[in-house]
């Protein structure tokens, strides 16, 4: 067939100068465009490109923001995870289904709206929150969301579904006139490093004054570890990618926060992103790399502009691009890469593969990205909340950064703390910090488990309450969800389950079936058909796929049932039961003849005597 | 001393797994010295009559009188083995699960090419077990303590898994006899 070079296709094409490793980028304007990426335009980008066919529908049919199937002009995504259900998002859901008269997943006769649910969009402190399009809504209730589509439908012409939506910005730079949103911060703590006050660019002044390996020296005596959930220390990761020969280097920076309850990094590139660019440029001139990417996760899309804003200020200021703050021999500049709804890609070998315009396939490693990264390049991927610390690093001095928190554990941690307390929202504190405290602050005086570091980390019961909260006790990358004694905790870790089954890559067996199998022995026991020897299937079927797994997603992905079963194994005991007439008390013969029964009657001499067995 | 008592049936399975017990040639005659048969296809005894050492189950469950008869081996039977690709997974009769119990009846009594149905009544005789909604491997409806892998397992994987369990061992199989591929 011809391909139907449509002009938003060439245009779009031509503005990314037909670069294959931009696909991403080109697909996500597209969808924008034209509401949807059908065959034809599939085909226009594979010619476009010089590409295979496949090469580019199996890149839209991975991420969960790019489709094929025509989607209406207005897409709501309502967030389904965790602390949106503790909130009440099931009765939002019910509203938005009988006020659109469709279900979720379809879309409206007259093509207007779509209904979708989205894994965690980063807004689990002022949760029920829904994406409508690009624009974020908070604090939903039934009534609201009921309100919101009568508005939009009466309001067909709309250019501007802001306008609409957003009654009344959020705090501090939400108000911005490039972010004008109804999102707020609530920064509840600020700390001495990210939210302290400081002196703008003085790290990165005195970065530049320095050589590259010294500047690597005093990471490494802050011990500044990574914040992004692994703990590796940046300084050594810096190092490795250092000591990589190459021309190019890169560093990437990972603002993917997908992990199901955090939502701190969304506050700092709120109210903080001088610093964290500040910090990117000390990184690439650490690393000897000229290029730097933002990668933004696409629920966060909405702080896009304001992002390029800032980096052109930069730019316009000497503090990016060309010999950088008038130093000779160091150019950098920073792109930001859109995600596009793929959990995954908060993994680094899956980030860099996004960044590169491919599937978010996590990959095999070595070869580490601190070898072969970016373009096949020596890349350093580092979390938003690491390379502000080590701006203020800089700044400060390393002594002044590893007085602060524990001995092995320096600095202080952002936290996102939702579900049951009254004041949700963001906690910076130092490294350390007993959870009790830490719980008493935020008002959780009911709390009876909390899940530290989000459905990737662990399930914890009061027992636990006096640990720190550091790397060597309870390590989190950030989230904390509390419930007090009135949730059903297995309900909980099934719910997760459910995340880890829609976010899985595929890729590996382990993952993508063994976590079908466990949520389906778990939902048998929460039915009161499981028993004694169910709970030892669970145990070591979530050990398997947390042995056998390639990456860190499915390494982690069998914790919500593993921890609950180590911590509230009671819980479990109490809903098991025990075989009956011989028969596995999984088995309900009834149900499994119902349809036969309603075919062909329910007469049988068989089941006569099945009955007398009894 | 009366000797060990070895049951056999085969429910939703094709004889495959019967048809490799047999081929133990003359050591069929070692196994009638060592044990006698209660309830099997081979003598023709048509329930269990007493208590069961070994229950030997070919076939998964793919109607109520298979789970009938499952039911009668496990109440009867010290320990039950699964034998066979269909009794531990459901074998080719699990195919039809991948299709609905209603369409699969719409086929076979009344749209499918080859029917020839002028009353178009779905067969409906009491006497006839009703299909469950899916086919199921016989651990998902009783108790197994044994599973011996094959389609069929070989003779020599049967002879010795029975001989393991009769000296009062547990089978420990070499790979040669549970690899197929």
């Amino acid at each position: 067939m011809t391909t139907s070079a449509t002009p938003p296709l060439d245009e779009v094409l031509g503005s990314f100068e037909h670069d294959r490793s931009r696909l991403l980028d080109i697909l996500l304007a597209l969808q924008r465009r034209l509401g949807q990426l059908d065959d034809a335009t599939i085909d226009g980008v594979a010619a476009g490109l010089g590409l295979p066919r496949v090469d580019v529908a199996s890149v839209v049919s991975f991420y969960s923001f790019l489709g094929g199937q025509r989607r209406g002009r207005v897409v709501i995504r309502l967030c389904n995870d965790v602390p949106d259900l503790l909130m009440g998002a099931d009765r939002v859901a019910a509203g938005l289904e009988e006020e659109l008269g469709i279900r979720f997943g379809e879309t409206t006769p007259d093509g207007r709206f779509t209904l979708e649910h989205a894994s965690c969009i980063g807004m689990s402190d002022q949760a029920p929150a829904a994406l409508i399009n690009d624009v974020v809504v908070p604090n939903l209730g039934q009534g609201a969301a009921r309100r919101l589509v009568r508005e939009i439908r009466a309001n067909p012409d709309a250019k501007d579904l802001r306008r609409l939506l957003v009654r009344e910005y959020g705090d501090g730079q939400n108000a911005h006139a490039l972010v004008r949103a109804a999102v707020k911060n609530n920064l509840r703590h600020a700390g001495e490093v990210v939210f302290a006050e400081r002196e703008a660019n003085a790290g990165l002044a005195k970065a530049l004054a320095m050589s590259p390996a010294e500047v690597i020296r005093e990471v490494k005596t802050a011990r500044l570890r990574g914040r992004g959930g692994a703990g590796f220390p940046t300084g050594l990761k810096w190092e490795f990618t250092r000591a990589a020969t190459s021309d190019q280097r890169y560093l990437i920076c990972n603002a993917d926060e997908g992990e199901p309850g955090t939502f701190k990094d969304r506050v700092v590139l709120t109210e903080r992103p001088d610093l964290l660019f500040e910090g990117m440029t000390i990184a690439g001139y650490a690393l000897g790399a000229s290029k730097g990417i933002l990668y933004l996760r696409g629920e966060y899309a909405y702080l896009l502009e304001y992002l390029e804003h800032v980096l052109a200020w930069r730019r316009a200021h000497g503090l990016l691009g060309r010999r950088v703050y008038g130093r000779p021999g160091f150019d950098f500049d920073i792109r930001i890469q859109l995600g596009a709804g793929a959990y995954v890609c908060g993994e680094e070998t899956a980030l860099i593969a996004s960044a590169e315009g491919l599937r978010g396939d996590p990959k095999n490693r070595p070869p580490f990205p601190a070898q072969r990264g970016y373009l096949g390049q020596p890349t350093s991927v580092n979390n938003v909340e690491t390379l502000c610390c080590v701006a203020r690093i800089l700044e400060m001095g390393s002594g002044w950064f590893a007085s602060l928190g524990s001995r092995k554990s320096t600095g202080t941690k952002l936290l996102s703390i939702s579900g049951d307390c009254t004041q949700r929202g963001v906690y910076e504190l130092p490294l350390g910090t007993r959870l009790a405290a830490v719980l008493e602050q935020c008002g959780a005086e009911e709390a009876r488990a909390v899940l530290v570091g989000g459905p990737s980390g662990r399930m914890v019961g009061e027992a636990d309450f006096d640990r720190e909260l550091c790397f060597d006790d309870l390590s989190t990358g950030g989230a904390l969800v509390v419930f007090d004694g009135s949730r059903d905790l297995l309900e909980i870790a099934s719910s997760y389950l459910d995340f880890f089954i829609h976010e899985s890559c595929g890729y590996c067996t382990p993952c993508r079936v063994g976590n079908v199998l466990l949520k389906e022995r778990l939902d048998r026991i929460r039915a009161g058909r499981g028993e004694a020897a169910d709970l030892d299937y669970l145990q070591g079927l979530g050990e398997t796929i947390r042995t056998a797994s390639r990456c860190g997603l499915g390494q982690t992905s069998p914790n919500p049932v593993l921890s609950t079963l180590s911590a509230f194994r009671p819980l479990y005991e109490a809903r098991l039961t025990r075989s009956t007439a011989g028969l596995q008390p999984g088995f309900d013969l009834g149900a499994s003849l119902a349809e036969a029964g309603a075919r062909v009657g329910a007469r049988s001499l068989h089941f006569e005597t099945v009955r007398d067995l009894r | 001393m009366a000797k060990p008592k070895v049951a056999t049936t085969s429910l939703a399975g094709c004889f495959g797994c019967h048809m490799s017990l047999l081929d133990i040639d003359e050591r069929i005659l070692d196994l009638v010295d060592k044990v006698d048969f209660d309830r099997s296809p081979i003598n023709d005894i048509k329930e269990i009559r007493g208590t069961v050492d070994i229950g030997l189950i070919e076939g998964g469950c793919a109607n109520e009188e298979n789970v009938r008869v499952l039911r009668e081996f496990r109440e009867r039977c010290r320990l039950l083995i699964s034998v066979g690709d269909c009794a531990i997974n459901g074998g080719v009769p699990a195919l039809r699960n991948l299709v609905p119990l209603g369409e699969c009846f719409e086929e076979a009594y009344l749209s499918g090419p080859s029917v020839d149905n002028p009353s178009r009544r779905i067969p409906d005789d009491p006497e006839i077990p009703r299909l469950l909604d899916r086919v199921r491997p016989c651990h998902e409806v009783v108790k197994i303590d044994y599973h011996l892998p094959g389609c069929p397992p070989s003779a020599d994987t049967l002879w010795a898994a029975l001989t393991a369990l009769l000296a009062g061992k547990s089978p420990e199989l070499p790979y040669e006899l549970v690899k197929y591929d």
